[in-house]
């Protein structure tokens, strides 16, 4: 009797719960939040704009078309191929729409009215990252196609850039005003960024190799470089000025140099002391994962203890020296953006002088390429470390 | 080895009390580091109140991930939401990559300078090791003990009750250590926009040129961070120590 039921009852199509949560998170976002904020100028407060009076005519109307079969997809697709290509087109629906809103509500050849995006553009912009994100988790694509996609990505937004899709909108006209300043300060922020990390590899790699020899260092070493993870940057920062402005007044060497007590000086150092501890703690991680009967072995074959270190252990422990690697780049990435503090450049400029200014534009000038850096970074190392992982089975 | 450990420790605590409690006991041993008379001592709020300020946003902050990010863990083991599993943890990944200071920027023109700012982005900071390890806490739960809880006829609340979170509990305390320590640090860069706390002592001595302050406000920041690490330490072995003898 009731399995005649169940057969009576029209079968519904099954929704997705994340789909329909996505779903109705975006179309919330786009009935009552402002898509873009028009601004008389760069700091006063803006009126909110919809969608629908930003555009003009159909341009509303195509993104909203590619939108809804963005939430079809969501909502009933099953294949994470047609989810992740319609989430791809629902992003470059909304970036289009958002640089079209710009440069239909920018009046020619005004400089001052400022187009910035709305909440709606970052709420339908987190939905459709969320669903691709969904689908390229299910998809879980090799280390070689995700750093493809990666690429990819990084190439359409920059000929989006170039081509000048975005330039009314508020992020880009506060670039044209600093654009000599940001390429100096992101070549500075990427200097900092890898230059610590080159020095703390060069130094933790063979303290890791050295605790993990000798047991008996092991504790206190890491000990106290797990202290220095405790100091906060801004304090470290600070405190590294002194001796080095000391430094530079003693040494003319080291003055010529350009080590200052202000400046890239005392921000490089600080992120050199915090990027010792992931690399020494992962490099003795790593070697103590090696089994101890692979060495005996190599041992046994004539092999000197150099080349057992150099061609056996330290291959095998590569993914895992790899990720302290990842940490500290993402770490460093981030923590440049303090060194602005002490007048160590980098993005992190921009974001304390918008911070200072009110000048949200200019906060997102600095914070965009900083979590895009990061992100790009986290992305490769990943994949690196996934490649020796496999070609270590 | 462990009386030389708690000796440590309250020699730390002690040293930490003393300085917050008569910050002016001090000044001899700060004055070498200021130039033309300037205060060897931060004068411009007392230190207690801003050290107290200072954890209290980290563990207000703390308390929310706490609930959010176990909430969410419980939530994403369960059958009916391991949907998504996948998707919650390659996001954990992707938090990871924001720095705390853009967190920080982009939520001050959403509500304003001071002390929000600051929790929200502590907040956001916080989540990821707690919801990461309380995933790995309830996933590594052997499922022969499991079967055991359920074919003793307890119900699938009760079991997650009395044996998968007790289970757990080690690596979520430790997610908590974790995030409360980096966030005892992070708390400080909150002083840019205005919260109140131990950054402000720091950021003092970066606009003045005094090391003193400088220094007084990384050293008690770096105290207060090693005495709480090593305090949820000593917690986290007295709760394992219960859980094994149960």
């Amino acid at each position: 009797m009731s399995a005649r039921l169940a057969l009576a009852v029209p079968r519904l199509p099954r929704l997705d719960p994340l789909g329909a949560l996505l779903t109705a998170l975006g179309a919330a976002a786009l009935v009552l939040l402002p898509f873009v904020v028009l601004k008389p100028n760069r700091i006063l407060p803006g009126e909110p704009v919809a969608m629908l009076a930003a555009l003009p005519g159909w341009g509303a109307f195509a993104c909203q078309a590619i939108l809804a079969l963005a939430a079809l997809a969501a909502l009933a697709a099953s294949n994470a191929r047609v989810r992740l290509t319609a989430a791809l087109f629902g992003v470059v629906a909304v970036a289009l729409a958002l640089g079209a809103a710009a440069d239909a509500l920018t009046p020619a050849g005004n400089r001052v009215v400022r187009v910035a995006p709305g909440a709606a553009v970052w709420v339908l912009l987190t939905c459709l990252g969320l669903l691709a994100t969904d689908a390229i988790t299910r998809l879980s694509p090799g280390p070689a196609s995700r750093v493809l996609f990666l690429a990819l990505f990084i190439g359409v937004a920059g000929l989006a850039l170039v081509h000048g899709t975005f330039d009314n909108l508020s992020v880009m006209r506060e670039y044209t005003v600093n654009a000599d300043r940001f390429a100096r300060e992101a070549r500075q922020h990427v200097w900092l960024a890898f230059g610590s990390l080159t020095a703390a590899f060069i130094v933790a790699l063979p303290l890791g190799i050295l605790c993990h020899r000798a047991p008996r260092l092991r504790a206190p070493v890491l000990g106290v470089l797990n202290v220095i993870q405790t100091i906060p940057a801004i304090a470290l920062f600070g405190i590294l000025m002194a001796p080095l402005a000391s430094l530079a007044a003693a040494v003319p060497l080291a003055a010529a140099l350009g080590i200052r007590g202000v400046g890239a000086a005392p921000a490089a150092v600080a992120l050199f002391l915090y990027s010792l501890l992931p690399i020494a703690a992962n490099t003795v991680a790593g070697l103590k994962r090696v089994p101890r009967t692979v060495v005996e072995a190599a041992r046994g074959m004539g092999l000197t203890e150099w080349q057992v270190l150099g061609a056996i252990e330290l291959v095998l422990a590569l993914p895992v020296i790899l990720t302290g690697v990842r940490i500290v780049l993402v770490q460093n990435i981030g923590m440049v953006t303090v060194a602005a503090l002490i007048g160590g450049g980098g993005l992190g400029t921009f974001v304390f002088q918008g911070i200072g200014q009110t000048a949200i534009d200019l906060v997102l000038l600095g914070a965009i390429p900083v979590v895009a850096l990061a992100f790009s970074a986290a992305v490769v190392l990943d994949a690196l470390i996934e490649i020796r992982d496999r070609a270590r089975t | 080895m462990r009386g030389v450990a708690a000796l440590l420790r309250l020699a730390a605590l002690g040293l930490l009390l003393a300085f917050l409690l008569s910050p002016q006991s001090f000044a001899p041993l700060f004055a070498p580091l200021t130039q033309y008379g300037a205060p060897p001592i931060y004068d411009q709020g007392n230190l207690l109140a801003l050290a107290l300020a200072h954890l209290g946003v980290v563990c207000l902050a703390a308390a929310a991930s706490t609930v959010v990010a176990v909430a969410l863990g419980i939530l994403v083991t369960r059958p009916s939401g391991a949907q998504f599993l996948p998707l919650s943890r390659t996001l954990v990944n992707v938090g990871q990559t924001f720095p705390p200071v853009a967190v920080l920027a982009v939520t001050v023109p959403i509500v304003g300078f001071g002390e929000k700012p600051t929790l929200i982005a502590l907040f956001a900071y916080g989540l990821l090791p707690i919801f990461e390890n309380t995933i790995t806490g309830l996933k590594t739960v052997p499922p022969q003990v499991l079967e055991a809880a359920s074919g003793m006829g307890m119900s699938a609340g009760e079991r997650l009750r009395s044996v998968e979170l007790p289970l757990a509990m080690p690596l979520i305390l430790e997610g908590i250590r974790l995030s409360l320590v980096i966030n005892v640090g992070t708390a400080t860069i909150g002083s840019t926009v205005a919260a109140k706390g131990l950054g402000e002592v720091i950021i003092a001595g970066l606009l003045s040129n005094n090391n003193a302050f400088i220094l007084q406000g990384g050293l008690v920041t770096g105290l207060m961070a090693v005495l709480l690490y090593d305090a949820l330490a000593g917690l986290e072995r007295r709760i394992c120590r219960t859980v094994h003898l149960d």
